[in-house]
């Protein structure tokens, strides 16, 4: 196998339903190694351009490499060095864990003692291997998806696209299928991840992509992200009785301000002097401040803002 | 289609078998619909057991071949399996034919019901040659005559076996099946050209009886082109529709 500097490359890709557009002219690549999010709130082309990529629909403009193999003019080579987890697919439920390994290590064309080996190390792994011989029909949600995820491992992929593999569960399956992703990254897999869990694509991802209405509208290293939107600090602060919303909007200096349960967060250029006139309001209004933190932006401060555009 | 391709069919025909055709009711009604439908045609007009047992064998063919490929990529479709089959790295060539395999397989097994049923009640084989041929391309040819039923991009399964029906069920009565082709009258015997069930009822005929309408070589022939037309719009439609039905 040859050494390729991009495990995956995307140029200008595009779909159209009609006259939606989709997915508009997307660009990215995706270094070997690299665990890379794309990111997007529903509806913005995520899976779309997934199905792209993994050459389930083919674009209408552009195209997609994986490992050097164009997906549409040598889509079985790509698709034998990728390993799939799509957003919405299923394992056959009439079949056993076993049998749905076997079935995917046959289609990758495994050899019988090789897929064999492999689905004991993944069934033991992902804590399926006491019901290996069950009808995936009696699985829980958590239990298909962890399945779903060895039947994406059984070939050993160099490159791994998964369609938001947490969504929805619970937490003790969410943190295996993160440390899974975390350890295997760093044995070299590359990895394209879909998800909508900001906390997710900031522990995990080394670099992110964030597409809105089919574009991507910023990609770059999380923390470079975050650095970017840094003129909207905002304070976060509590107080012992009820304080009308309308009361902090007003406050000189303070930009907006959002209600969080018992709690407001309030977006300010300069958070010192918003501070300031936050002591001021309190002690004319006999208020105590029970808790006051300035926060620096998030991952989902950097979402909401390129993708409501704040 | 390379030999790395044709494994993968055969994976994918190992899985249909286990998950579609294991299943009591689709055995029940393989075998035990034809039958009915042809004894309720047959009862009481004195046909010969001959007559019979071609015919029976030759709709069992095509009714079990055709019962349920139509509906395997519809039924994935919407249980969400398919996004996963076509992710692996198999042709959708592959997966058709890992679909007509299966059907082709359960067409075999089926017929050997009725033929089995024709030994019991006296009836002898004229040429076993000849019906074991018959038998192996009708399968084939019912096969991808199901696949191209499946083509239709919708994931509601009863829509395909209403457009199946609608096809299948015109098809035995202009086959020869009920009524031979020389009884039929003029317009009758032109519409019976365009049926593969014809040829393959006229083999039938010819394998037990060991007469029949059309000189054999003609009939394999015929089903031979049937196979290909089938195979190839089934292929064509299938990769122009598949994303549809994701």
């Amino acid at each position: 196998m040859g050494k390729f500097m991009n495990a995956i490359v995307v140029e200008d890709l595009t779909k159209r339903f009609g006259n939606f557009t989709a997915v508009d002219h997307v660009n990215f690549t995706v270094e070997q190694g690299e665990l890379f999010g794309f990111l997007g709130p529903n509806g913005a082309g995520k899976t779309t351009t997934v199905r792209m990529i993994t050459g389930l629909i083919k674009p209408d403009a552009g195209r997609a490499s994986i490992m050097g193999h164009d997906v549409e003019k040598d889509g079985l080579n790509a698709k034998q060095v990728t390993g799939v987890l799509p957003e919405t697919s299923n394992a056959y439920i009439d079949l056993s864990a076993w049998q749905n390994l076997m079935l995917m290590g046959k289609l990758y064309g495994l050899e019988k003692m090789e897929r064999q080996s492999r689905a004991e190390d993944l069934l033991k792994r992902f804590d399926l291997y006491e019901k290996k011989d069950v009808a995936v029909k009696g699985f829980s949600k958590g239990m298909k998806q962890r399945l779903q995820i060895c039947m994406a491992l059984i070939s050993e992929p160099q490159v791994l696209i998964m369609d938001e593999p947490t969504s929805g569960l619970d937490v003790q399956s969410s943190r295996l299928i993160r440390s899974m992703v975390a350890d295997l990254n760093t044995k070299g897999v590359t990895f394209l991840l879909t998800t909508h869990n900001m906390e997710e694509a900031n522990q995990l991802c080394s670099r992110i992509a964030i597409i809105n209405k089919g574009k991507v509208v910023a990609i770059d290293r999380p923390e470079v992200l975050k650095r970017r939107i840094e003129s909207l600090h905002s304070v976060e602060v509590s107080f012992n009785k009820d304080v009308p919303q309308g009361d902090l909007s007003a406050l000189q200096g303070i930009e907006s301000v959002e209600k969080m349960g018992d709690k407001f967060r309030l977006y300010a250029e300069e958070p010192a002097r918003a501070i300031s006139t936050l002591v001021d309001y309190t002690r004319s209004k006999k208020v105590e401040i029970v808790s006051l933190a300035t926060i620096s932006p998030t991952l989902e401060d950097v979402f909401v803002a390129y993708t409501e555009g704040r | 289609m390379s030999g790395s391709q044709l494994s993968r069919a055969l994976a994918i025909a190992e899985k249909d078998i286990r998950i579609y055709y294991l299943k009591g009711p689709v055995l029940i009604y393989g075998i035990l619909f034809p039958m009915f439908l042809f004894l309720a045609f047959f009862l009481g007009r004195g046909m010969s057991v001959d007559f019979l047992i071609s015919g029976l064998i030759s709709m069992t063919l095509f009714f079990t071949a055709t019962a349920v490929s139509p509906v395997i990529l519809p039924w994935e479709g919407s249980m969400r399996t398919l996004e996963r089959l076509i992710s692996a790295p198999v042709s959708i060539p592959a997966i058709l034919l890992g679909d007509a395999l299966a059907s082709f397989i359960f067409g075999i097994i089926i017929s050997t019901v009725p033929i089995a049923f024709g030994l019991v009640v006296g009836v002898r084989v004229f040429s076993p040659v000849v019906l074991v041929a018959a038998i192996l391309l009708s399968a084939f040819c019912a096969s991808y005559l199901g696949m191209l039923f499946s083509t239709p991009p919708t994931n509601v399964p009863s829509n395909i076996m209403m457009i199946t029906n609608l096809v299948k069920f015109p098809l035995v009565f202009i086959s020869g099946v009920f009524i031979p082709i020389e009884q039929m009258p003029p317009w009758g015997r032109t519409i019976s050209l365009f049926s593969p069930l014809t040829y393959m009822t006229d083999l039938m005929r010819y394998s037990i009886q060991g007469n029949s309408y059309h000189p054999i070589l003609l009939d394999f022939a015929a089903i031979a082109i049937f196979t290909v037309i089938f195979m190839a719009l089934a292929m064509f439609i299938h990769i122009r529709n598949m994303p549809k039905r994701l």
